[in-house]
């Protein structure tokens, strides 16, 4: 896809529509892609955002368990909050790279 | 004209991608590594957005009968694919010594832990948070004397073979058998 705006800001995104610089990212540009999404975003859902993006920058391999272990919800939440791919589109909103997790 | 837009639309259909929308997995032998393949490709699928509908029979009851499921073990005789730590063959004699095989099982268990791949309960507990489903076969259950209070409260129900064959009610449907 390469260099597309989104939110009045140049990114650079991959054919996935995943930000390849984690850098880029800032919260309007997460609002715009988790529209694409269907998404609304709420407090809770940037809550998981930022845990996401903190374990990303620590090196830690991301799985959704990780997260309904996290204290900001379960995992029925988590799927709740990220319907249809409760890790794969919260890391796309999150800016992260598509996790490459199975579980 | 005419044949040029079909010969379009025809290259068109080819290109159409058809994701997976649910898959059948069932699951009939009670080792470690069986019970968790079919619950890595449950898990897998409901993460996908896909729907996933977990079948147990025969042995592979054990993942879901409350007395088992956290003490499954894996089969340390006749195991070709089996290695020392090191990577030197298993003997298949030493798996007979009591003990052997409790503790290859609990290693394998605790390798699988640092990956982040939780206990068969635990495990459950996401697939089924996910909207996937667990079911155990009929036929089986009768066999091993088995009813709905012995089972993981994880299971909805006990079906026939035929019910489970009526949940794959769609055109992109895969029937998975570990």
């Amino acid at each position: 896809m390469g260099q597309t705006v989104i939110a009045g800001v140049s990114v650079d995104l991959n054919d996935e529509g995943y930000l390849n610089d984690t850098s880029q990212w800032n919260e309007e540009i997460a609002t715009e892609i988790a529209k694409e999404e269907d998404i609304e975003l709420t407090d809770k859902h940037f809550e998981v955002l930022h845990f996401l993006r903190d374990k990303y920058t620590a090196g830690e391999q991301l799985t959704i368990r990780k997260v309904g272990k996290s204290g900001i919800t379960d995992i029925k939440g988590l799927y709740q909050l990220f319907p249809g791919g409760p890790l794969k589109k919260s890391s796309r909103i999150a800016g992260i790279p598509k996790p490459a997790s199975c579980v | 004209m005419e044949t040029n837009v079909q010969t379009k639309e025809t290259i068109a259909k080819k290109v159409e991608k058809k994701p997976l929308e649910k898959v059948l997995i069932i699951c009939a032998k009670g080792a470690i590594e069986d019970v968790y393949a079919a619950l890595v490709m449950a898990n897998g699928a409901v993460m996908e957005g896909i729907e996933a509908k977990l079948f147990f029979t025969f042995f592979g009851l054990d993942a879901i009968t409350t007395k088992q499921m956290n003490n499954l073990h894996t089969g340390t005789i006749g195991n070709p694919a089996m290695r020392m730590p090191g990577g030197l063959p298993f003997p298949s004699i030493l798996g007979m010594i009591p003990g052997v095989e409790a503790g290859v099982s609990s290693m394998m268990k605790s390798q699988m832990e640092k990956l982040d791949i939780p206990p068969v309960d635990e495990f459950m507990d996401m697939i089924t948070a996910g909207g996937g489903e667990i079911y155990a076969c009929k036929l089986a259950t009768d066999m091993f004397k088995l009813e709905m209070k012995d089972l993981s409260e994880h299971v909805k129900d006990i079906i026939t073979i035929g019910q489970f064959y009526e949940m794959a009610d769609g055109d992109r449907t895969q029937i998975i058998f570990t």
